[in-house]
């Protein structure tokens, strides 16, 4: 692979795709759209297959002085290679999922997404601070207009809010990265990763990249965007908002807040925390009063991403593998869920979860994937869920036991929501005929949510898969931030292993005969 | 000195000011019949003018061997890149309008009329003098050649009540403008004994005196006005809306240019030692004409309006630079006033393209609704305007911004930067309007006239140079600003 500017080709075969969309009429789109990202995932595949695990921190660089002030540096880390895949993943199936549903304007809204897919891959493999900037801001002009031109009908006021709130933090952000650039005297990012800055900036540097990334998670209370962006988006939309987009924030923590301003994540850790606690509380509860599927998992998703701003600034290896699984897990799990409530949207056109009911009797399979991906975001051993989830609270328990207490309080009550959303929706009485008389998933559809399924159990059964890239980076995140990792309420202390196992059974010579007995 | 040597740094504005005379007389011969060719003669004449500027700002152009006419224009590199400025947008703002004045429906009355061009010619010479002003003498007479000739333009269109008021407001308020500045030179003649920028910086040294203090304001207020910084904006939305839209896109661009151009060399070369005493003026301008010019856009219905009042947000970013107060800033706002000069034009250009079959202009929202439908070329050209205008990235606008706010975080003004930025979003609520009117909202089909190869062409010119081709552009553009920023920079 020496030489070869695979993540630069990346970038061109959907920006080439993106463009040609624009100028051919519908049909001829899809197929564009559809070959475009089928070719990103295969060098996707490529480069996954290529990487070099326990090799260098940085591989498949790529490094030209740009004009502009700043320069076009490409390279992934683990962390960066995963998000990618996710990307490259899931925009096949968000094609698929637009094949009918949308009908206006397709060439314009396949190039969107397109575009969007550039952008996506481009913020993960960006190695100059501004590039970065300009991949994670320019995703704003898809995305308004994905949500303001083929969303519901209260997609203005929603499109509007996206940009704003959005634009709001990043701006900031911008600000801070101006005054780091200045200090440090470079815009490469692995150089800024290991650069320490003084005390007193790295608090109002945080605070600025916090605006930013606090947004994108988002975190509570700046999460309000969420629910309205999603519930006007098409199913599309939704995916990539719901899959990549909200990964963005977590990302931007892991490479940016916790590496470049150690003692200032530490320092606000309990502000993470705090707002986390929130958020799994709160919005788990609002999920659970909702009447709107799409604003459901909306809120799920605010509760889902609290789990991964705790497990990243737990600062230790737990905590933060444990992120970035719940951030993949969750890319997959609740872009599923996009689909599973686009599949009836498309037969019904309602949200309305009162509107469905039964539907296992006449859409079988269905049924069964919705299921999956139900358990899979509740958690259930043997899902991606569980293994993200159950690391980051680990890591969690290690600094802090009543923020892992309350964060843990997320599981059961997204357990609750999450199943009494199935219950309604899938099981209960056969109250609408309509619903009754919706057929069951079309081959489209299966290619669709099957290998999203087949992911979410892989993962869930042997996530080595995805732990070893990026191990040797988290480790690398580790050691760095290690010391000004604040002090840990848990008290562990590590006591002296007791002489035998502690489910043995004492030996006991009376039983002996009884037990010669039973081995005959 | 010689005169020689003098003539040869003017050669432009000898040029200008020949094809001035010449084609006045062709107008008066020819009449309003002859419109259409005497305006490609003026642009060839600025291509002319523009043409002789190359090798000055190529090589640079610094020190004492700028100096014409005894001192009273300074040639240096910052004039030559302000009129290589100014001469281009002049030359856009000649090509659209034939296409604008000579519509089907226009009438005799709305015709194209053959001083339009004779016009521009002169206002332009007016700011080639501003810009290179070393001499209050110098630059009152270069601001008043290019008022004078703004004023008729700004009425041109005699039968229209619109452009009538327009000019007269401007006239009005333009000439409150001059008298302040005049007095304020007047002040500082007074308290330094000089009117050369070398004499009056010389006699500004050390502890300002309270009148000299009062000139230095009342100098700046003049200036402020002409730049249309708040607080002296008021005029702008009225006659920006009022006049003719080509006239519009002209008021827009290059006097522009050339005021912010005359305020950076006067704040430098002249009050280059009491950097303290103005720079408190244009950080508050700046401030409040980003917020300003944010707030009073969000309401407007008019779409000339509506620029107008991005223009004074823009004016707020541009001052930024220069409030930053050394060459970085000053280079950062070169380059911002270019990308602001193609993002103008190509926005006016795209409003002159919103007529219907009749020729008659749109100008208010309603009008585009849905564009991207019926009209998807001038939707997508006005969209890419309009984000680039918002500073989103990849397009060019993001790197005006992008230099602005590195220039004024390097300086160390971190917390200033983070108001203005945040501002800023307020100015994105009525750009990002723009887009959700023309591809949100139902088609309203009443865009449905043709427009002509001008228009086209210049649409398409200026959104290459603001999509993200124009960052090929930044290396020359860098090394331009640099040279003139550099020989502004001379003196202090």
């Amino acid at each position: 692979m020496d030489g070869f500017p695979i993540l630069s080709i990346m970038l061109l075969v959907p920006l080439a795709g993106a463009i040609i969309c624009l100028f051919v009429e519908a049909n001829a789109a899809r197929w564009t759209a559809l070959l475009a990202t089928f070719a990103t995932f295969a060098l996707g595949v490529m480069l996954w297959a290529n990487y070099d695990i326990g090799g260098d921190q940085w591989q498949f660089t790529e490094r030209a002085e740009l004009v502009a002030g700043f320069s076009y540096a490409l390279g992934i880390d683990g962390i960066s290679l995963l998000l990618i895949m996710l990307s490259v993943f899931l925009m096949p199936i968000c094609v698929l999922a637009s094949w009918g549903a949308i009908q206006k304007r397709v060439g314009e809204y396949m190039s969107a997404f397109l575009f969007m897919e550039t952008l996506m891959i481009g913020t993960f493999a960006a190695q100059d601070i501004f590039l970065f900037y300009v991949f994670f801001e320019a995703g704003l002009i898809p995305m308004y207009l994905i949500i303001g031109v083929w969303g519901g009908d209260n997609r203005i006021y929603a499109s509007y809010k996206f940009f704003l709130y959005t634009l709001i933090g990043s701006v900031l952000m911008l600000i801070a990265m101006f005054w780091m650039v200045a200090l440090a005297g470079t815009s490469d990012i692995p150089t800024l990763m290991q650069y320490d800055f003084p005390a007193g900036a790295q608090t109002w540097l945080w605070l600025a990249f916090f605006a930013s990334f606090a947004v994108k998670v988002p975190m509570w209370p700046f999460h309000t965007w969420l629910p309205d962006a999603h519930v006007q988006a098409p199913t599309a939309g939704s995916v990539i908002l719901a899959g990549v987009l909200l990964k963005l924030g977590g990302y931007g923590f892991l490479r940016f807040s916790l590496p470049m301003f150690p003692q200032a994540s530490a320092d606000f850790a309990w502000l993470v925390f705090a707002l986390s606690m929130v958020a799994v509380v709160y919005t788990s509860l609002v999920a659970l009063v909702q009447h709107d599927m799409k604003k459901l998992i909306a809120y799920s998703s605010v509760a889902h991403m609290a789990i991964v701003t705790v497990g990243l600034f737990a600062f230790n290896v737990q905590g933060l593998e444990g992120a970035v699984i719940i951030m993949l897990s969750h890319g997959l799990v609740s872009g599923a869920l996009f689909l599973c409530v686009g599949v009836i949207y498309d037969r019904l056109h309602t949200r309305e979860i009162e509107r469905y009911g039964a539907l296992s009797n006449n859409m079988p399979y269905y049924a069964l994937f919705f299921l999956l991906f139900t358990m899979a975001s509740i958690g259930l051993p043997g899902t991606s869920g569980f293994v993200g989830e159950f690391l980051s609270l680990a890591g969690i328990y290690q600094v802090s036991t009543t923020v892992a207490l309350i964060c843990t309080t997320g599981i059961i009550l997204g357990a609750a929501y999450m199943l009494y959303l199935y219950r309604r929706v899938a099981f209960g009485p056969e109250k609408n005929e309509d619903a009754q008389a919706m057929g069951d998933i079309s081959p489209r559809e299966w290619a669709m949510l099957a290998p999203i399924a087949a992911v979410v159990m892989w993962m869930g059964v042997y996530p080595e898969s995805f732990l070893a890239p990026m191990r040797a980076d988290i480790a690398a995140l580790d050691a760095r931030i290690a010391a000004a990792a604040p002090a840990s309420d848990s008290q562990l202390a590590v006591g002296t292993p007791k002489a035998d196992a502690a489910n043995a059974v004492p030996y006991v010579e009376s039983h002996s005969n009884d037990a010669k007995d039973g081995e005959h | 000195m010689d005169f020689a040597s003098s003539f040869a740094l003017t050669t432009a504005e000898l040029i200008l000011t020949g094809a001035g005379l010449v084609l006045l007389l062709w107008t008066a011969w020819a009449g309003d019949k002859a419109a259409k060719p005497i305006a490609y003669a003026a642009v060839l004449a600025f291509f002319a003018a523009g043409f002789t500027l190359v090798p000055g700002l190529h090589d640079g152009a610094i020190g004492p061997a700028t100096l014409a006419f005894g001192g009273l224009l300074k040639i240096d590199s910052f004039a030559l890149f302000s009129k290589a400025l100014i001469y281009l947008a002049a030359i856009g703002c000649l090509l659209v309008a034939p296409g604008f004045f000579n519509s089907d429906a226009a009438g005799t009355e709305r015709g194209m009329r053959a001083e339009y061009a004779v016009l521009v010619l002169f206002a332009a010479l007016g700011m080639s003098l501003m810009v290179s002003a070393n001499d209050f003498m110098s630059l009152y007479l270069g601001l008043e050649l290019n008022s004078l000739s703004a004023y008729v333009l700004a009425s041109i269109l005699r039968a229209d009540t619109r452009s009538a008021e327009a000019g007269l407001k401007y006239f009005v308020l333009g000439a409150l403008a001059s008298g302040i500045l005049l007095y304020g030179v007047s002040l500082l003649y007074g308290f330094t004994g000089g009117t050369d920028f070398a004499g009056v910086r010389a006699g500004l040294t050390g502890e300002l005196g309270t009148g000299a203090l009062f000139g230095l304001i009342f100098v700046m207020a003049g200036l402020a006005f002409k730049i249309a910084a708040v607080p002296f904006h008021m005029w702008t939305p009225d006659v920006y809306e009022g006049a003719p839209t080509p006239v519009t896109a002209f008021f827009a661009t290059a006097p522009k240019v050339a005021a912010v151009a005359l305020t950076a060399r006067v704040v430098f070369e002249v009050f280059g030692a009491q950097v303290e005493a103005w720079r408190q003026i244009v950080m508050f301008t700046a401030l409040a004409s980003i917020v300003f010019g944010a707030l009073g856009a969000i309401g407007q219905e008019n779409l000339k309006r509506l620029l107008a009042y991005s223009s004074i947000n823009n004016v707020g970013f541009i001052l930024l630079g220069l409030a930053v107060a050394n060459q970085a800033g000053a280079a950062s706002m070169l380059v911002y006033l270019f990308i602001y000069v193609a993002m103008s034009l190509g926005s006016f250009t795209a409003l002159l393209m919103l007529r219907s079959k009749e020729g008659d202009l749109y100008e208010t929202f309603g009008d585009i609704a849905g564009l991207a439908v019926t009209r998807p070329a001038i939707a997508w050209g006005l969209l890419f305007l309009m984000f680039s205008l918002a500073g989103i990235p990849p397009l060019l606008g993001f790197y005006s911004k992008f230099v602005v706010f590195q220039a004024t975080v390097e300086a160390g003004l971190v917390a200033f930067a983070a108001i203005a930025i945040a501002a800023s979003v307020i100015g994105a609520f009525y750009y990002i309007k723009f887009v959700k009117v023309m591809f949100f909202d139902e088609p309203v089909d009443l865009v449905t006239g043709k427009s002509g190869t001008a228009h086209w062409v210049l649409l398409a010119v200026t959104a290459a140079i603001i999509s993200p081709i124009g960052y090929l552009l930044t290396p020359s553009l860098t090394d331009l600003a640099g040279k003139a920023a550099g020989a502004l920079f001379l003196t202090i």
